[in-house]
């Protein structure tokens, strides 16, 4: 490409070097669609952001272009599925969860099609971009939509072994993707099953519940508490819905202390969803929630954002530090 | 004019030419026959959309009797044509329509409403065979159509997408949204019918939030363009006709259809509150009187 980009911007790294997490949306089409399944694709003037360039490059006519419409895109999805083929519709989360919230709830939800939203630059990831495209209410709204599967993928290989499932998944799927430069958490083949939460350890002073981007920095911090000598687990809930209550329990049941990790508000997203379960089930285990603190965040540079709201390892491993001290 | 309980079938899709004035008359027993269905299930309800049924009654009936690729019976035939709505609101005219064509018993219109019923104010797909996609949210529909043209393309299937939408639903954005994209992606057996009556909710349409020009801002979206009398089933199902047959068309289809809000009952069409409205039992019955007069069937 000719942009006159900074490199360091995430145009630049969209176009030249595709960014590996989101590269993976449209790889992992392709090859759904060369291996014979109906995978049909759309967005809405970001097709350079989301890498779904590829995919139209390969498949120019199971691609549509929908220009800056997305609720247009949404309930058009919507419609195409009814005849049978399978769509990803990709924009940015901001966009596809708060400005299309109707459109996805009647058209998609309701209407039971086979939609897959693919909701990108979740939370503060688009940094200096500021409010209009953080994206920090997302999981809250989605979860509240009966029928709607709502997934946020820690890496680019669980992202792809969802997509992959996802062709013989009959619901509606919320997809929630970070900054698409999301270190790799996952080998390839990795199991990967909608609603089976990955359970790396269970501590019995701490057990870290985290969502999508914020598992690999949370993994580090696991690491090196544990390298400290606490007994510090970590669960990753990749599928916010429907929520795996047995994995929630099982870190309940001998954890102290649970730590909810996530690029997103504390209110109503994953910190939401397992606070209920814990008091559903009224083990009385302590529940601390980590993310945004019903607060619109900061301009700056994501990096810097990440360590600014401590979802960074060594923000996430702070936090969970303080809660050990006095645990 | 008599009024039949079933009607023949299959009536359509594959005309030629000119509409006969046997074929016409029958367009306008159908027409009668959603209004006075319409009339029954309101009496149910004892709430409902009269004026907004009543302003499409002969559009419902031409394009269910006359235009569309339907099969009795078969509301899933995958090669049917289809048929949404902008207006959901006006379901109540579609359902006798569809218990009409086999799609369900029409027993379910007897419980029109009532308490767990799959037929309520809007149109529901999950509920309702032969309902093509749900409505309730003004400004969806030509999305879905959109979607449905496109999903038809990729299928290599050749059914015809036709949707009602109302002129209030003219000031949705998303609507502008979908013409831009049904243009943009040349999706020509995609059909817009407005059925342009002039009122909504809280009045005139243009004294809410000025719509006109319409046809000007539909052919500068880039479709084709035609205007008709809503309520003349020979030019309506005369264009239909010739729109659906035309297959040299590149552009989508916009046919403007000139109404009247609550066509066939005089207080209806000239006073905006019966949008939403209810008949008593007196009233009903001098309705329906004035509904078989006027058709020269009492």
């Amino acid at each position: 490409m000719t942009h006159n980009l900074h490199p360091d911007s995430w145009q630049y790294r969209a176009l030249n070097q595709r960014a590996p997490s989101l590269a993976t949306l449209s790889d992992t089409l392709i090859e759904l669609a060369e291996a014979g399944h109906p995978v049909v694709a759309g967005t809405a003037d970001l097709q350079y952001s989301n890498g779904l360039v590829g995919f139209a490059q390969r498949f120019p006519e199971r691609f549509t272009q929908f220009g800056i419409s997305e609720q247009n895109m949404v309930s058009a999805a919507a419609g195409m599925a009814t005849t049978g083929v399978i769509p990803y519709v990709a924009t940015f989360a901001s966009f596809l969860a708060l400005l299309c919230c109707e459109q996805i709830r009647m058209d998609v939800a309701y209407g039971a099609q086979p939609v897959r939203l693919i909701g990108h630059h979740t939370g503060i990831s688009l940094g200096f971009y500021g409010t209009s495209h953080h994206a920090t209410e997302d999981i809250a709204i989605m979860r509240s939509i009966a029928d709607l599967t709502v997934v946020s993928p820690a890496d680019g290989p669980q992202f792809a072994a969802a997509l992959r499932a996802s062709v013989n998944y009959a619901q509606p799927i919320y997809f929630r993707i970070s900054r698409g430069h999301d270190p790799v958490v996952y080998a390839k083949d990795a199991p990967f099953e909608f609603g089976k939460a990955v359970i790396h350890d269970i501590g019995d002073d701490l057990t870290i519940i985290a969502t999508g981007m914020p598992v690999h920095p949370a993994l580090t911090a696991m690491r090196a508490l544990q390298a400290k000598g606490h007994s510090v687990g970590l669960i990753d809930m990749h599928t916010i819905k429907p929520l795996d209550r047995e994995a929630i329990m099982a870190a309940a049941r001998r954890s102290r202390v649970i730590l909810t990790v996530e690029e997103h508000t504390i209110l109503g997203g994953l910190g939401g969803a397992v606070a209920e379960v814990l008091a559903e089930e009224g083990g009385g285990t302590r529940l601390v929630r980590h993310g945004i603190k019903d607060e619109y965040s900061l301009i700056g540079p994501p990096t810097h954002l990440y360590r600014h709201y401590k979802l960074d390892a060594a923000g996430i491993e702070e936090v969970a530090l303080a809660l050990l001290d006095r645990a | 004019m008599a009024l039949s309980g079933a009607t023949s079938w299959p009536s359509n899709s594959t005309h030629h030419g000119a509409i006969s004035e046997e074929e016409a008359e029958r367009l306008r027993e159908r027409a009668l026959f959603v209004r006075l269905e319409t009339i029954r299930l309101i009496s149910i309800a004892k709430v409902g959309h009269y004026s907004s049924v009543f302003s499409c009654a002969e559009i419902f009936s031409t394009l269910y009797y006359d235009t569309m690729s339907l099969r009795h019976g078969e509301p899933g035939w995958p090669d049917r044509d289809r048929f949404l709505m902008g207006k959901g609101h006006a379901a109540v005219g579609q359902f006798p329509i569809l218990a009409d064509l086999g799609f369900f018993d029409k027993a379910w219109l007897d419980d029109y409403t009532r308490l767990g019923s799959p037929l309520g104010d809007h149109p529901d797909m999950r509920k309702v065979p032969g309902v093509d996609f749900s409505s309730g949210s003004i400004g969806h529909a030509l999305s879905n159509g959109v979607g449905m043209a496109l999903g038809a393309r990729f299928q290599k299937q050749d059914f015809n997408v036709f949707v009602l939408l109302g002129d209030g639903e003219m000031q949705e954005g998303q609507v502008w949204e979908a013409a831009m994209s049904a243009a943009t992606h040349n999706l020509s057996r995609l059909v817009a019918i407005i059925d342009r009556n002039g009122y909504q909710l809280d009045g005139k349409v243009d004294d809410v939030a000025a719509v006109e020009p319409l046809d000007e801002k539909w052919r500068a979206f880039g479709w084709e363009v035609h205007e008709v009398d809503g309520h003349d089933v020979v030019a309506l199902a005369n264009l239909l006709r010739r729109v659906k047959a035309d297959s040299a068309r590149s552009k989508p289809c916009c046919i403007i259809a000139r109404t009247v809000k609550g066509k066939g009952i005089d207080y209806m069409e000239t006073e905006p509150g019966w949008h939403l409205g209810y008949l008593a039992p007196d009233d009903e019955q001098r309705a329906r009187k004035t509904l078989l007069a006027d058709a020269g069937a009492a």
